[in-house]
């Protein structure tokens, strides 16, 4: 594979184009690193890597527009001579991972409910809809509410609904001093110890409970970081990036439990327990739970939906998102249809038939 | 917001004759399918207690929002008080195809609650219950009637808030905000509404009620809330929303900096950002904004300055020190002449108070004033500055300017005398000739205050045909009737084709007979 930037819109538009001509499904694929989060497509594959390069950075302005294809480790690495980050902390499965395939899948890391999601900081996109049509939505501006805010709904659709051509992130300085605390948590406790530090306006970044141990990230300038230190108590975490990176990159120990994994995005008070044995994994200061075990989807899918949140099955093949209510699948079928009247882009990815 | 200096708008309005409806914006219903009476006659029918406005005196207070400049009697108001009632409206006037327009507090700077001549005004004033304050997973469910002031006055005793705070934000509704994506001074750190809203429940044009987003960060499928966040009412009435609170800070200083020149001060906004710097707010005002606020509440504002910079930090006190300190010492590196930092709550407040009434203190140096909300990248704040001066001395019109620096979000205001023949004409051409401007530089036609009628010849503007046809279709898979606040927010195709040929013109209007906004 070339490493060069390149522009490809035209071969790429011409490609589904001819796709939507034909009725042919197209199946995309960026770095090829995320396939277990969503159900397998049939279709003919889409390459998009080498659609490439960074287009826009200037550090003052807090944004930076790219090509899809490019790799996340090269913006990673820019943003970071610059002592900027993406605050949202993607995930990225891989060396392979792309930014398109980061916003498609609207992935956050630990930094999430401090900081944001992904589709916070995605700020405008230029896209190919279902006719092959260029689209451009948003703009390289912070602010801006011209339009309905399609870059942000199409964040996380895991390209059913359009292929990223370009995206604009706003970014941020990466605070200058972190520090991560670690003390012995009861499974019944956390929960509320967690939501508790929440309320409180420490500088946190991160939090989570491995089933043992409670984990807080602190993330500021120095004073803060200490100030807060000093008051919460606990441990300093020896090495802490590397625990957060196995959080993030979902490499801790806990992700090699036999079974498959659930996410459950719940409200952060949720209380345990979770239908089922084992303990879960909490992160997101509560919001966001890995659990680990066989279990009928069904019943997991009624625990998260009665406290108002949702379940996905992650398993490489067999993955599937709750179920919608009847009336708001058909919505997502209509809004489909409207970007992509044939069907062709990702079919089946998210649900069926859409 | 109200902005009585407006109100010989109305003079030159009655001049005008009445308003009829609008061709441009996104298609209607094609209109009502029977008489006016009728529609009455059914409404009372369906909803029999429920208040409904059909005298012109009691229609008055609703032929505009915030955006005085256009106002339009609509046919009926209904104010009702129950999710039921809403639901029976939307089904009559499904039926009947007459237009909606969903209305919170009606302080929209934009036009996007201006009636329809035949259609209905949706008043949702009575949804003002906080039905849920949740603590521990820091959410208020609330009514969409219920002020930004009120959640975060019902969650101090928690030491939580609402972070969004428009400028109107003591009256303006959580509604209102969700419809038109509110911000405010603060939203540099905190974010707009879409950053803080988690779920709303809305009922659809067909009367269907959907749950869009969770009470969970995230929602199974399409993120639908982003969608409907910003919509101006288009896409479903909301009736319902869980709006994520935040640990309220212990402290929050306020630096007060002037500078001998524009330049100099957005110099020092660029360092401060590309330093890291995290301010919760950062604002920039000019000499004649800045001259204006001062003769107005007394701030201890240096009249002199070219440029005043207003920021702000909030946190714990050690941070909150540690930052002031440090962007003191940038800020007089990059040449200010004048530094103030609050030392105490009552300070920070008067500091503020200078530019919070920067839009009523304008009111007092012309009988009118025109407030624009295009966004630039930060970079070109000189540019956009030195070329807004020069558009000022050509349309022969004062503009004073207030901004939202740390976003680059601008409020150019320009003063004027509707009084005199051509004056508010020329205002509006000004207005565009800014919103080109903003475009040019690579920003956008509206940071804050949503399109509405206001912006819409401007949305050709920042669209291609490509991308209007698709907010066309989003729009048919939530109302295909079109029955929700018809001819707002999205212009028609043909529209911008008329409008493409203006622009040949060089902004000799064409047709000048034809009505524009």
């Amino acid at each position: 594979m070339s490493l060069q930037d390149q522009d490809l819109t035209d071969a790429l538009a011409g490609e589904v184009r001819r796709a939507y001509d034909s009725g042919t499904p197209l199946s995309l694929v960026g770095g090829e690193t995320k396939p277990f989060l969503g159900r397998s497509v049939t279709g003919r594959r889409l390459p998009l890597g080498e659609h490439r390069g960074i287009l826009r950075y200037e550090p003052t302005e807090l944004v930076l527009t790219a090509r899809a294809g490019t790799p996340l480790s090269q913006i990673h690495g820019l943003l970071a001579s610059q002592d900027q980050w993406l605050p949202f902390e993607p995930p990225s499965f891989g060396a392979s991972a792309t930014l398109g395939g980061t916003i498609a899948c609207g992935l956050s890391g630990p930094a999430r409910p401090f900081t944001g999601a992904a589709r916070d900081f995605v700020l405008g996109v230029r896209l190919l809809d279902g006719r092959g049509e260029v689209l451009r939505f948003g703009g390289e501006v912070i602010k801006n509410v011209a339009g309905y805010d399609v870059s942000r709904f199409v964040t996380g659709a895991q390209g059913t609904l359009g292929i990223f051509l370009e995206i604009s992130l706003k970014v941020s300085p990466r605070p200058p001093t972190s520090a991560t605390l670690v003390w012995e948590e009861a499974p019944e406790t956390a929960v509320r110890r967690l939501c508790r530090l929440a309320a409180e306006p420490f500088p946190l970044s991160a939090a989570c409970h491995d089933g043992e141990r409670l984990f807080l990230r602190l993330s500021g300038s120095k004073a803060g970081v200490q100030a807060a230190a000093n008051r919460i108590g606990g441990e300093r975490l020896a090495e802490p990036e590397l625990f957060w990176q196995s959080v993030r990159e979902r490499t801790h120990p806990f992700f090699a439990r036999p079974g498959p994994l659930w996410r459950l995005s719940v409200p952060p008070a949720t209380q345990p327990p979770v239908p089922g044995a084992g303990t879960p994994f909490i992160d997101w200061a509560g919001a966001q739970r890995w659990w680990k075990g066989s279990i009928e989807p069904a019943a997991l899918w009624e625990w998260a939906r009665s406290r108002g949140g949702h379940a996905t099955l992650l398993d490489a093949g067999r993955s599937c998102l709750q179920p919608l209510e009847p009336a708001l699948l058909s919505l997502h079928r209509r809004l489909k249809a409207s970007f992509d009247p044939k069907g062709i882009l990702n079919p089946g990815r998210l649900y069926d038939q859409l | 917001m109200t902005h009585p200096s407006l109100g010989s708008f109305r003079r030159v309005l009655a001049a005008r004759g009445e308003q009829g409806d609008r061709p441009y914006g996104t298609p209607g219903t094609g209109g009502p399918s029977c008489s006016p009476r009728e529609i009455l006659r059914r409404l009372r029918g369906a909803v029999p207690g429920c208040p409904l406005l059909s005298h012109p005196e009691e229609l008055r207070p609703y032929e505009c929002d915030g955006l005085t400049a256009y106002r339009q009697i609509p046919l009926a108001v209904a104010i009702p008080e129950s999710v039921a009632q809403v639901q029976e409206i939307l089904r009559v006037c499904r039926t009947l195809r007459v237009p909606v327009i969903p209305r919170g507090a009606g302080t929209g700077l934009s036009g996007g609650a201006l009636p329809n001549r035949s259609g209905l005004v949706l008043s949702m004033t009575r949804f003002r219950k906080i039905l849920a304050v949740d603590p521990l997973n820091r959410t208020a469910r609330v009514e969409p009637g219920v002020t930004n002031r009120a959640i975060s006055e019902a969650t101090s005793p928690f030491g939580l808030f609402y972070a969004p705070d428009p400028s109107s934000e003591v009256a303006c509704t959580i509604g209102g905000n969700i419809a038109e994506n509110a911000g405010g001074l603060h939203c540099l750190k905190y974010g707009l509404t879409v950053h803080n809203v988690l779920s709303v429940k809305i009922l659809t044009a067909e009367g269907e009620w959907l749950v869009l987003g969770s009470e969970a960060y995230d929602a199974a499928g399409f993120d639908l809330l982003a969608l409907l966040i910003g919509s101006e009412g288009l896409l479903g009435v909301v009736v319902e929303a869980t709006v994520r609170l935040l640990p309220r800070p212990p402290l929050a200083r306020l630096i007060v900096a002037a500078f001998p020149s524009v330049e100099s001060a957005s110099t020092a906004v660029g360092k401060l950002i590309g330093e890291g710097f995290a301010p919760a707010g950062l604002e920039m005002m000019d000499n004649l904004a800045i001259r204006a606020a001062e003769a107005f509440v007394h701030a201890g504002y240096p009249v002199e300055a070219a440029a005043l910079l207003l920021c702000e930090f909030d946190g714990g006190p050690e941070e909150v020190d540690d930052q002031i300190e440090l962007a003191e010492k940038r800020l007089r590196e990059s040449g200010a002449d004048f530094l103030r930092s609050s030392s105490s709550e009552e300070e920070r407040l008067l500091l503020w108070k200078g530019r919070k009434s920067a839009f009523p203190a304008a009111g007092r140096m012309a009988p009118d004033y025109y407030c624009m909300d295009g966004t630039i990248p930060r970079r070109s704040l000189p540019e956009a500055l030195l070329r807004i001066a020069r558009l000022s001395e050509e349309f022969r019109l004062p503009v004073a300017n207030v901004f939202h620096a740390g976003d680059g979000n601008l409020h150019p205001l320009i003063l004027y005398d509707a009084s005199h023949p051509h004056e508010l004409q020329q205002a509006e051409r000004l207005g565009r000739r800014i919103l080109e401007l903003c475009v040019e530089l690579g920003g956008v036609i509206t940071g804050e205050h949503g399109v509405g009628v206001e912006k819409l010849g401007s949305m050709c503007l920042q669209f291609r045909a490509p991308e209007l046809a698709q907010f066309h279709r989003i729009k048919e898979a939530f109302d295909p009737d079109g029955i929700l606040n018809p001819g707002k927010a999205v212009p028609l195709l043909h529209r911008c084709a008329e409008l493409g040929a203006m622009h040949v013109h060089q902004g000799a209007l064409p047709f000048p007979e034809i009505e524009r906004y």
